[in-house]
């Protein structure tokens, strides 16, 4: 599974990074991490409001930082 | 007494924090505040609490206005409408957008790829820093309501006339070729319930105070300088009413500076209190929040260079023009 944090590197994204090592560390799964923070890439989702979570490939939340635990639903 | 004044003096103006921070200063310090070390000192620590706490109020009120409005509901609202409706539309959409500076591309990405037009983006991109509904109370409370509601007026006006310019000029082939490529999203992947709303409210709060302390109180620091150590005579030669450059001084000073408008008003406070002119002001603070190096750093990534080269001059000459009209109005206020 792959997860990837968009955002262009503001507190929040950064935050929001944190929250899904946080959750992918207890969850104890293969799961791979990436941060895009390249306005093209981030483009290409379509999103508007970052920072935001994409779940293999799939946009699952725009401009809110999700917490761990909120994170770790998203991905079982 | 009027009730109204009374809340405006009280809420916004805070004159009990005033006489509070006098006495600290007086009595406890042991200092005149009529001295340039008290009156300094006064400033400052009035100042300071008087900003952070109508941030913390003003931002958790508009994020949760905000919550209602995502960029992609922006569009949508944008979407069907068409001349200068669609402009007006758009400058008033970017009075309740939000305040990460780093949300503005892909904001701009969305908004072209929707087909929206130009310069409609533009209104919205021109008004989104420079006006909201904190900007207008913040200045309220300083300067009071007149000069408050000018400022927003005005902004949007900019804004309105600023995109319909860019329209005019059909330079949607200024546009990087991949902003035209990207995908879109529609707004329904998350409601918000009424208590993510205020959380997403208090967390907008922490973290703006996070990004924002520190320019803040440079800024009073600042304020504190002019209102107490630098001389008049400074002042009303660089940018005072008898320096006909003086709102071309005061603009240009602002472009590249990075501020919102809270750590902009109590240096725009302090020149207030120098005598110096409204329209003066007015530029300065609309230069300060409407054009940043970073932002347009951020934006020479999805424009080219000449589009980019005519939104500053539009801009800027924008912003002169009002300086110059509101100097010469200067009787009024």
């Amino acid at each position: 599974m792959t997860i990837k944090v968009l955002g262009p590197g503001c507190a929040k994204c950064k935050q929001l990074e944190k929250n899904v090592q946080v959750a992918v560390k207890e969850l104890n799964q293969d799961i791979t991490v990436e941060k895009v923070t390249d306005f093209q890439e981030i483009a290409q989702y379509g999103v508007m409001s970052t920072p935001a979570l994409v779940v293999n490939e799939e946009v699952k939340v725009t401009g809110k930082v999700l917490k761990p635990d909120e994170i770790k639903q998203l991905l079982v | 007494m009027d009730i109204f004044s009374w809340l405006n003096d009280q809420l916004l103006k805070m004159e009990w924090l005033s006489n509070l921070i006098h006495l600290l200063v007086e009595d406890i310090f042991h200092i005149s505040v009529d001295e340039k070390l008290g009156g300094s000192i006064h400033f400052f620590i009035y100042d300071t609490i008087k900003i952070f706490i109508l941030m913390s109020v003003l931002i958790f009120i508009i994020s949760f206005i905000q919550s209602y409005f995502p960029p992609e509901r922006t569009k949508r609202l944008l979407g069907g409408i068409k001349g200068i409706k669609g402009h007006i539309l758009g400058a008033l959409l970017g009075t309740i957008t939000p305040f990460c500076s780093c949300s503005s591309i892909p904001i701009f990405i969305g908004f072209t790829t929707a087909g929206l037009p130009l310069g409609v983006t533009f209104s919205f991109l021109i008004s989104s820093p420079m006006v909201d509904l904190a900007s207008f109370l913040l200045l309220t409370s300083f300067f009071g309501v007149k000069i408050a509601a000018v400022y927003v007026i005005v902004g949007l006006i900019l804004a309105v006339i600023g995109g319909m310019i860019i329209d005019k000029l059909k330079l949607e082939h200024h546009i990087e070729s991949f902003v035209m490529n990207s995908g879109s999203t529609e707004d329904d992947i998350d409601r918000l319930t009424y208590n993510e709303r205020i959380g997403y409210a208090i967390d907008e709060v922490k973290a703006i105070f996070k990004k924002v302390w520190y320019a803040i109180l440079i800024g009073v620091g600042i304020g504190a300088l002019i209102h107490n150590w630098i001389p008049q005579s400074v002042i009303e030669t660089v940018i005072g009413e008898d320096n006909p450059l003086a709102v071309l001084i005061a603009t240009v000073i602002g472009i590249p500076i990075y501020a919102d408008i809270f750590g902009t008003l109590p240096i725009a406070e302090a020149l207030f209190g120098k005598g110096v002119q409204v329209g003066t002001i007015l530029a300065f603070m609309m230069s300060v929040t409407a054009l940043s190096l970073p932002s347009l750093i951020m934006l020479s990534k999805v424009i080219k260079p000449k589009l980019l080269t005519l939104f500053i001059a539009i801009i800027t000459i924008g912003i002169i023009i009002i300086g110059y009209t509101f100097n010469a109005l200067d009787f009024l206020f």
